[in-house]
């Protein structure tokens, strides 16, 4: 009873460590500085497709749209245990909400074919959407599972999953396939293992072997991507005529909702009242506190 | 692009029979909205038995409700719920689409978006509407979607400018709830429902559910602590302090990602927007995130130790100092004065 998985998994700015080197002088958020990291719930979702894999045997693939450097989380996904990974890239994806997002995604993983279960983390900390899971689903007229906490069954053509609701939690039955979100407390994500690691640390996209070619007229970009792909490590590289998609629905042209305004946040000057951090300060609060009955 | 129907619609979400809170919030926004596309509220709701909710809903500004009521819908499921919407908007083709930003609607709204190619915009904590000039084409009366973005450092404007159907998601407590002076004697339009094989693809087998203890909204006292008093034990002495001074206790995002609290009391954009008569928030550096959640309340005391934290731009009284020493002075003081 092999069961396939596919993992769509993203590359995130650190947006929770945002340090002062990444702020502009006017005070916006110098993107390309932010350190990029794994998001972390995808992280948990890999895990999940493992311990399937683990269960059942079956292929486990990590896919993510982004710019060529996203390359570094489907390393990282090699060294979790990930069997192959995919790079959706392109120029024109530029701009993709989540709608143009879905789109690419599920038209990559048509493309794979073969798949008993889509997993993805719940949300991605850059723009806490949720929404690229349940609109990948619906392009590929599959059931989805938001919110997952753990997978209490696989049977031959479904599964038993708990489902994490408002004061409280969901068991369903899906039939496979079946497209799943997973939150972040579902599970611990397994460590990288060092073999691993010394095995796929020299994986490659195709751009990155374009570089290494670059100025010097012994390399050859088929040559090697025939090598890397022997040695196990080509990291497929998709673009848009690959995937013969229509350029209508990738990047900012297939994005419904488009950025009309962007503000800083600036602080208005502080107003507050100052209170001494004494006995006696504190006193007075509290004092004023009870006089208003707001306290007391 | 011909606009049709300029209507305004609110997915009503209920549990079990209940109305959750946030569509009544969402109501009382896009009666709003309404009035400025001069356009008219539906509410749309789907369960068993709903016409007492249906009904409910006129007091909130709604015009119409629209229902499909079938045992089959007593409970949320993907597939039906997002089929019939589906159907519903593609047949009517309202110009606004709101939901609350709750499991349900989180998992509903991005597979009715998607399916119908709708602009989608999550925990929006502001809508308007507004003539706009984008790209140099003159748009009369978008619904401006407001959130903010990047990890809170900006805050962006969203806009839907090239599809019928302009959707978002709020999260609960952000809109206030206001019912309207004179409701309108609302129409109740019934949808028949019609099975279909793929509604059932996915079964619910067991749902346990409790009503939320926790009602944060409702409280008029509020403490509140960030990650900056550094691990769960000292969290403890912010509970201690909410005890002392009879209010509920409450974090941020990030007190909740540490596990210093639970993530159903937490304040801010993705948790609950609260506005008490008192928050007192304690090592709390004040990311917008959060100030969204709570710069409403009718009196705010910030204690952290940087002088320049912002949440002191929104605070009342400030105190610069370490919370681990402050609490207990606060707490001490106050039994003193109340002996």
């Amino acid at each position: 009873m092999i069961k396939n998985s596919i993992v769509m998994v993203k590359q995130v700015p650190d947006t929770a460590n945002i340090s002062g080197q990444v702020m502009k002088e006017d005070g916006t958020v110098n993107r390309a500085k932010l350190p990029a990291i794994f998001n972390y719930e995808d992280r948990v979702a890999l895990e999940f497709a493992l311990q399937v894999k683990d269960k059942f045997g079956g292929k486990v693939t990590a896919i993510t749209m982004g710019p060529p450097r996203a390359s570094d989380v489907l390393r990282e996904c090699l060294y979790m245990g990930a069997d192959e990974a995919i790079l959706i890239s392109d120029r024109k994806f530029a701009g993709a909400d989540t709608l143009a997002t879905s789109y690419v995604l599920a038209e990559t993983i048509k493309h794979i074919g073969n798949y008993d279960f889509i997993f993805a983390g719940r949300q991605a900390i850059d723009g806490d959407t949720a929404q690229v899971g349940p609109q990948t689903a619906e392009k590929l007229h599959i059931p989805q599972i938001t919110y997952a906490d753990e997978i209490l069954a696989v049977g031959e053509s479904s599964v038993k999953i708990k489902k994490k609701i408002e004061g409280g939690y969901e068991i369903l039955e899906s039939s496979l396939p079946v497209l799943v979100t997973v939150i972040k407390d579902a599970a611990f994500p397994r460590p990288f293992q060092a073999k691993r690691i010394m095995a796929y640390k020299n994986a490659k996209t195709l751009s990155e072997l374009e570089k290494l070619t670059e100025g010097n007229s012994l390399l050859y970009v088929d040559q090697l991507q025939d090598e890397y792909e022997t040695r196990g490590l080509y990291i497929k590289t998709l673009t848009m005529d690959d995937l013969k998609l229509d350029e209508s629905r990738c990047g900012i042209h297939g994005s419904p909702t488009k950025v009309y305004k962007v503000e800083s946040v600036v602080l208005a000057g502080s107003h507050h009242q100052i209170v001494p951090p004494t006995k006696e300060g504190i006193g007075d609060l509290i004092d004023n506190l009870l006089a208003d009955h707001i306290l007391g | 692009m011909e606009i049709q129907n300029k209507d305004v619609w609110v997915f009503i979400e209920q549990r079990n029979g209940k109305p959750a809170d946030v569509s009544f919030e969402l109501l009382s926004k896009g009666r709003k909205l309404a009035d400025s596309l001069k356009s008219s509220l539906k509410a749309i709701l789907l369960g068993h038995n709903i016409k007492p909710i249906a009904e409910e809903t006129f007091k909130y500004g709604a015009e119409e409700a629209i229902i499909v009521d079938n045992q089959q819908l007593a409970y949320y499921r993907t597939m039906p719920y997002s089929r019939i919407l589906n159907d519903l908007v593609e047949k009517y083709k309202p110009r606004v689409m709101l939901y609350g930003a709750t499991v349900i609607g989180r998992d509903l709204a991005p597979r009715v978006a998607s399916h119908t190619k709708s602009g989608l915009t999550a925990d929006c904590t502001d809508l308007q509407i507004s003539n706009v000039k984008y790209i140099k084409k003159e748009f009369k009366d978008l619904l401006l979607q407001i959130r903010p973005a990047f990890g809170g450092n900006i805050i962006a404007t969203i806009i839907s400018p090239d599809v019928h159907t302009q959707m978002a998601t709020v999260r609960e407590g952000v809109m206030r709830i206001e019912t309207v002076g004179k409701p309108a004697k609302g129409k109740i339009t019934e949808v028949p429902y019609v099975h279909e094989k793929f509604d059932d693809v996915v079964k619910i087998i067991e749902q346990h559910r409790k009503e939320n203890k926790v009602n944060l909204k409702a409280a008029p006292i509020i403490v509140s602590g960030g990650y900056g008093l550094g691990s769960k034990e000292n969290f403890e002495l912010v509970k201690e302090l909410a005890h002392t001074i009879g209010g509920e206790v409450a974090g941020t995002r990030a007190a909740v990602d540490a596990g210093f609290i639970s993530s159903d009391r937490q304040v801010g954009q993705t948790g609950v927007t609260v506005r008490p008569k008192l928050y007192i928030a304690c090592g709390i550096s004040g990311a917008i995130q959060h100030r969204a959640g709570m710069q409403e309340s009718n009196k705010i005391i910030a204690i952290n130790s940087d002088p320049d934290a912002p949440i002191f731009g929104v605070a009342h009284y400030g105190i610069v100092g370490d919370a681990m020493q402050i609490i207990p002075m606060f707490i001490n003081v106050f039994k003193q004065k109340l002996r």
